[in-house]
């Protein structure tokens, strides 16, 4: 069958399963709707929070990340896992004891106040709409790619398709379609990386084909990976750290305590029946995470390699990389580079007129790459992939067989929807229950608001593709953009609610809108006011990453430091909370009686 | 309220600390502030530090959720503020 039908069919295949599952269980009370009655057990909840967490950035774009980034790239696996020791143990018991199902009700009934819970919302919506247009960029890459147009099409495909879906179903609804996404997203991230592994190491595990010896050789595939690479003039891939070491700190302290504060993560852990289920229901979720985020380095590697293996024949010979005849002829090249040219992701220009595709590192500071590069001839670097095209492309690059690359499709669709649905689903309830119901208009009906959070999604969804289409950077790094919002704004004001009993609300709102300015501040003088191309203003503040160097998707865990202590600092001059609310947090904090929970109240 | 919540709450906060230290250390410390000198050792084709960050990290937080959950399950007994 041909690699298009077969695509066609495989995709068509997953949908038809969702969208079975979805009427299967379709939702009725707004309880239902978003929370599921609580009536989750704790491994299908890790299944599904799973599959909520690991959207297009961590399928489709994470792994092309580390392959251009090399060792640096870890601060993606680290701070994407890491965070959720802290998710487990510093608040889902006891946001699950606490009984409510928004981060905002949480907000707002700690800190005794309807302004809290607005400001939480206005945090909520920043860091969701945000990751949401990471998720569009990646759909718009694996659409492109799946319809053959252009990435800009793909991303109004997607838009149409993720809305469609969002609304169509709930929670419930949502949570037994993701375990069913779950399982073939996984399925389509390791398969290829189990056949690539084999490849190249002869061990199936790609964990530990990683660590393994280069087939045909006495090296390791990462000692020959870093061979490769530093004669072409790039950074050595084992040690090039993500701009200095206090970057990479700084940037996954960021991820790791965004993903604590992300509402679609913490919305899952309100549906677990029991405080016991969930601390070990985190775990279940990084079981399953970890599944894919170990696999996903060695796709990173494996790729790399292949792709130079691809455009120099040197590089599986070993002989020399800069010898004339070891570049790839352009008309010789392989289909797949002429399936993604389609999208735009993939470019090649023939700098020097020889009609061969050198693929080398043309800014290079090694003096020996350098002379070797002016010496055969090469004028510049020819090749330019977009690194949200790798994971998709891999099975391609590898040459694997057409349903395992169909599988791949079917797995990047799963993972951008279902994230971008459980995001859809925190926004609507937000608007919906937070805000209209919560302060506004609070003798509206349940179908009334039920309508309200379908309209917010539309609102949120149309706002994201847009600004999709002009995206502040890779999927990943956008999406890491979001978390550094989450962490800077929500996660510190949802700790000190727990952990603090005299933490006031004046302290918490302060601290939150403190938090959430600084980070927006610093984006935005990047990125552009509220991402829009041309409105950056980085020259303010003294140039690029011009505090201490850290980058603006670091920049939410400075944040988050400067909530703590606006927090405090205000918290000390105003008055203590309450003696019943310094009560509530104390019994928030023991398990027993932890009751269902109430969202109407 | 008749449980010792002062004790419990104590226990839990040192148990939180321990994971902590933990969770710290394989990550920031061996992955990234430690990690040019962990490279010298190796783990099959593995530099350890490169190790740590792309792959062991990830394992210990595994561990450490579900120690931290059995931990917590402990406590809870002991002070007697279980569910049902």
């Amino acid at each position: 069958m041909e690699l298009q039908t077969t695509i066609y069919l495989v995709v068509g295949l997953s949908f038809a399963l969702y969208i079975g599952i979805a009427i299967w269980a379709r939702a009725g009370s707004t309880s239902e709707f978003y929370a599921a009655g609580g009536s989750v057990h704790p491994v299908t909840n890790g299944m599904a929070t799973a599959a909520d967490w690991m959207s297009a950035a961590s399928f489709i774009s994470m792994a092309g990340l580390i392959s251009s980034m090399g060792y640096g790239g870890a601060l993606f696996l680290m701070g994407w896992t890491g965070g959720y020791v802290l998710l487990a143990m510093l608040l889902a018991p006891y946001l699950r004891k606490f009984g409510k199902f928004t981060v905002p009700q949480f907000i707002g009934d700690r800190f005794y106040s309807k302004s809290a819970s607005t400001v939480a919302v206005l945090c909520l919506l920043t860091a969701s709409i945000t990751y949401i247009i990471g998720q569009m960029t990646g759909v718009g890459v694996a659409f492109s790619r799946f319809l053959g147009v252009s990435s800009d099409t793909g991303i109004y495909v997607g838009m149409a398709i993720v809305f469609a879906y969002a609304v169509f179903g709930g929670m419930k609804g949502i949570t037994y379609t993701q375990v069913a996404q779950y399982i073939v997203l996984i399925l389509a991230y390791t398969i290829p990386a189990i056949f690539i592994s084999l490849q190249l190491t002869g061990n199936p595990l790609p964990q530990l084909g990683l660590g393994g010896t280069y087939s045909g050789s006495d090296v390791s595939l990462l000692q020959k990976l870093d061979q490769v690479v530093t004669d072409l003039g790039f950074g050595q891939y084992t040690t090039t750290t993500a701009g200095s070491t206090l970057n990479m700190f700084m940037y996954t302290l960021s991820l790791m305590i965004g993903t604590a504060g992300l509402p679609h993560v913490i919305m899952r852990f309100f549906t677990v029946p029991r405080v016991k289920d969930a601390r070990s229901s985190a775990g279940w979720a990084l079981v399953f995470i970890a599944l894919l985020y170990t696999t996903a380095p060695a796709v990173a590697a494996m790729a790399k390699l292949n792709l130079h293996g691809t455009v120099n024949t040197a590089v599986t010979s070993g002989g020399d990389l800069y010898a004339p005849e070891a570049s790839l002829r352009y008309e010789e090249r392989p289909d797949w580079m002429k399936r993604w040219e389609q999208t735009g992701l993939l470019k090649f220009e023939d700098k020097n007129g020889d009609g061969r595709i050198q693929y080398y590192n043309d800014k290079t500071a090694n003096a020996d790459a350098k002379a070797k590069a002016s010496a055969a001839g090469w004028n510049g670097n020819e090749l330019t992939v977009n690194p949200d095209i790798i994971v998709l492309a891999n099975p391609e690059i590898a040459l694997l067989p057409n349903w395992v690359i169909a599988l791949v499709a079917a797995g990047g669709l799963a993972a951008a929807l279902s994230t971008a649905a459980g995001l859809l689903m925190a926004i609507s309830a937000a608007v919906s229950h937070d805000l209209v119901k919560g302060v506004f208009a609070p003798g509206i009906s349940e179908k009334g608001e039920l309508l309200t959070g379908k309209i917010a999604m539309a609102v949120a969804i149309v706002i994201s593709g847009w600004l999709g289409l002009n995206p502040p950077g890779f999927a990943a790094g956008t999406v890491a953009l979001a978390f550094g919002i989450a962490a800077s704004s929500l996660f510190p004001a949802i700790m000190m609610g727990i952990f603090s009993t005299k933490m006031n609300k004046e302290g918490a709102i302060v601290g939150m809108l403190a938090g959430l300015f600084v980070t927006l501040f610093y984006v935005f003088a990047h990125k552009g006011l509220f991402f829009v191309k041309g409105t950056e203003y980085v020259d303010l503040i003294g140039g690029p990453n011009s505090f201490f160097g850290i980058t603006p998707e670091a920049f939410g865990a400075v944040g988050a430091l400067v909530n703590f202590v606006v927090a405090f600092a205000v918290d000390k001059v105003t008055k203590e909370p309450p003696v019943h609310i310094q009560a509530m947090v104390e019994a928030v904090r023991i398990p027993r009686g932890a009751k269902a929970i109430d969202g109407a109240h | 309220m008749q449980h010792d919540s002062a004790g419990y709450w104590k226990a839990t906060l040192s148990l939180l600390f321990k994971v902590l230290v933990i969770w710290f250390l394989v990550s920031f410390g061996a992955g990234i502030l430690f990690a040019d000198l962990l490279n010298g050792i190796h783990l099959g084709g593995y530099p350890l530090g490169f190790w740590f960050a792309q792959q062991g990290s990830i394992y210990v937080f595994i561990a450490l959720i579900f120690w931290y959950a059995k931990k917590m399950g402990d406590l809870d007994r002991e002070f007697d503020v279980h569910e049902d």
